[in-house]
């Protein structure tokens, strides 16, 4: 039996969270004496896709399809559900975002399949299969059963741990995939995309400076760009911050807009109210800056700063550069 | 046009969670319940939708009967009526069944929810209301236009946006800034009381995942706290201490 994880390219490279959820599948595949098998939507050379071999993928089944090289989440269920039937996969996994819950949502009301969305870690196989997950906007947990005979998992960034420099696995081998395409799954047509290529990707990112109204406007938000480019950090905001329109709504960090879990997320200006806390919780380092030693945030933080981000920044910009 | 927004029950965004029972059930005790924020939005833009085209909208819940106060208020918000599928669901996909099989007798032109309800995060249900009904589902729409049977539809994608022209009937999960949340208005709350509550009795579905326990994450330690004068000593901590560069 097989366990079936899907990866999703980025302009023709595999995400840092898909990856990771292949390192997660081949430990599902290693507790239920399986192999992982990773499927591939779109453009992508062999030598991408091989590197799944190296998170413990066994194969990469590749279908390049023109028609699916724009995102589309019901043909890409579509495909996924054909490749799971060719596989034999009964444990289907995919990376936690917009088009992994859409896809697996759609997968798993064709198969009949429980869906668990949000695991944070490794499913428990002893006596049946339970997986714990985030919930709460990651205010709390809750382990769960899945009875169902197909099981389609959606995981986090963070569900396992991986040991770059202890990867042990080859390259995989990679295999064309024609699924059968249907039109009832392309009735829209994509009138435009607006993607900021150049953008470090927030759910993707290691590290994250983010501001917050005490950054005092717009046009102040150079310092913290500096900082982010040091790091090589993404940026992101609070929510009055977008709501204000000083930054794109694309950048909300928070329970109604993105939540993140970088390795390391600096909050400047940021109070931390619940909501924005709600957002940033699966992060594994939080520094927080702020000139109000009373500010909440400093109660979830790692490393505090009470001080003016104006003087702060530029000395952690400085002492960044002087890392590398 | 005939419009179905469904809506969550759950506890307000700055409730304090904790559990009972051995921690197999979420505590109640004095927490508020609200309207899913997100699909507040989706029933702010439906009856703004409704408003412009014409038609119905009806509003949906799945839950047991402590909910009615935020049905009533979505019904005076603007629906014309509301449906209760009586039961206390214990997962996505029996919440998708009970939506799906209302659905299927009632031939709904657009079917908008949030784009997840924020206590359990799942953000899977209108993706599987979808394909129940073999139709296409979108999320998370942060902007929504409708020109006869078509749909204008902005989604938001990984760093970006992307907008879509689709064929109605369509499932969409929504999210802000679709529309102004709407507060309701004396005249809205007097006609709620009136305007029909159905409660329905749910189909049955085969159990698919059974929650067994609930915990809270581990304290957190104490914040170490760094004199501003002394900034910079802060990367060499990252990199040396918490090993996070």
């Amino acid at each position: 039996m097989s366990v079936l994880i899907y990866v999703e390219l980025d302009n023709g490279s595999i995400k840092k969270t898909s990856l990771e959820a292949v390192a997660y599948g081949a430990k599902v595949a290693e507790k239920t004496s399986g192999q992982a098998v990773a499927l591939a939507l779109g453009k992508a050379e062999n030598t991408e896709l091989e590197k799944a071999g190296r998170y413990g993928a066994a194969k990469v089944l590749h279908a390049a399809d023109a028609k699916l090289e724009h995102e589309n989440s019901l043909a890409y269920a579509d495909a996924l559900v054909q490749a799971a039937a060719q596989e034999g996969s009964k444990i289907i996994i995919l990376p936690k975002s917009g088009l992994g819950d859409a896809m697996a949502a759609r997968a798993a009301a064709k198969l009949k399949a429980g869906i668990v969305s949000g695991v944070t870690a490794l499913p428990e196989t002893d006596g049946g299969f339970k997986v714990t997950r985030s919930i709460f906007t990651g205010k709390a947990f809750a382990t769960t059963e899945i009875k169902s005979d197909v099981k389609v998992l959606v995981v986090r960034k963070n569900a396992v741990e991986i040991d770059e420099a202890g990867l042990t696995g080859g390259n995989a081998a990679v295999e064309a995939f024609q699924p059968a395409l249907r039109d009832s799954d392309f009735t829209a047509s994509v009138v435009s995309v607006e993607k900021a290529d150049s953008e470090l990707s927030l759910t993707e990112a290691e590290i994250i400076v983010s501001g917050g109204r005490g950054m005092k406007g717009p046009e102040h938000w150079q310092p913290l760009i500096d900082l982010a480019k040091a790091l090589g950090a993404a940026t992101g905001c609070s929510k009055p911050v977008s709501d204000l329109d000083w930054r794109p709504h694309h950048e909300h960090i928070g329970q109604t807009g993105i939540k993140v879990a970088p390795n390391l997320y600096i909050a400047c200006g940021i109070s931390g109210a619940i909501q924005h806390l709600a957002g940033v919780n699966g992060s594994k380092c939080i520094v927080v800056i702020n000139k109000d030693p009373e500010a909440p945030f400093f109660k979830a933080a790692d490393y505090g700063i009470v001080g003016d981000v104006f003087d702060v920044l530029p000395k952690l910009t400085e002492a960044a550069k002087s890392l590398k | 046009m005939k419009i179905l927004v469904c809506i969550t029950n759950v506890p307000d965004t700055t409730a304090k969670i904790s559990f009972t029972d051995n921690d197999t059930k979420l505590n109640k005790n004095g927490v508020q319940f609200i309207i899913g924020p997100y699909d507040d939005y989706a029933l702010a833009r439906g009856v703004e939708l409704k408003e412009q085209n014409g038609g119905s909208l009806t509003v949906l819940h799945v839950g047991e009967a402590d909910a009615e106060p935020q049905i009533r208020k979505a019904l005076a918000i603007g629906a014309d009526d509301a449906i209760r599928v009586n039961a206390d669901p214990q997962d996505s996909y029996f919440v998708a069944a009970q939506i799906a099989h209302i659905a299927s007798q009632n031939n709904y032109d657009l079917i908008l929810m949030g784009r997840e309800s924020i206590d359990y995060n799942s953000g899977v249900v209108h993706g599987l209301v979808g394909e129940m009904l073999g139709i296409p589902s979108y999320s998370p729409v942060m902007k929504l236009d409708l020109d006869g049977s078509n749909a204008t539809i902005t989604r938001e994608i990984d760093g970006g946006k992307e907008i879509l022209k689709a064929p109605l009937p369509l499932v969409l999960g929504c999210q802000e800034p679709i529309a102004e949340w709407k507060i309701p208005n004396m005249r809205g709350i007097m006609t709620a009381r009136t305007k029909p509550l159905n409660v329905v009795e749910p189909v049955s579905v085969d159990d698919m995942t059974v929650p067994q326990t609930y915990q809270l994450p581990a304290p957190k330690g104490a914040c170490k706290m760094i004199p501003a004068s002394e900034a910079e000593t802060l990367i060499k901590l990252l990199q040396t201490e918490a090993k996070v560069l």
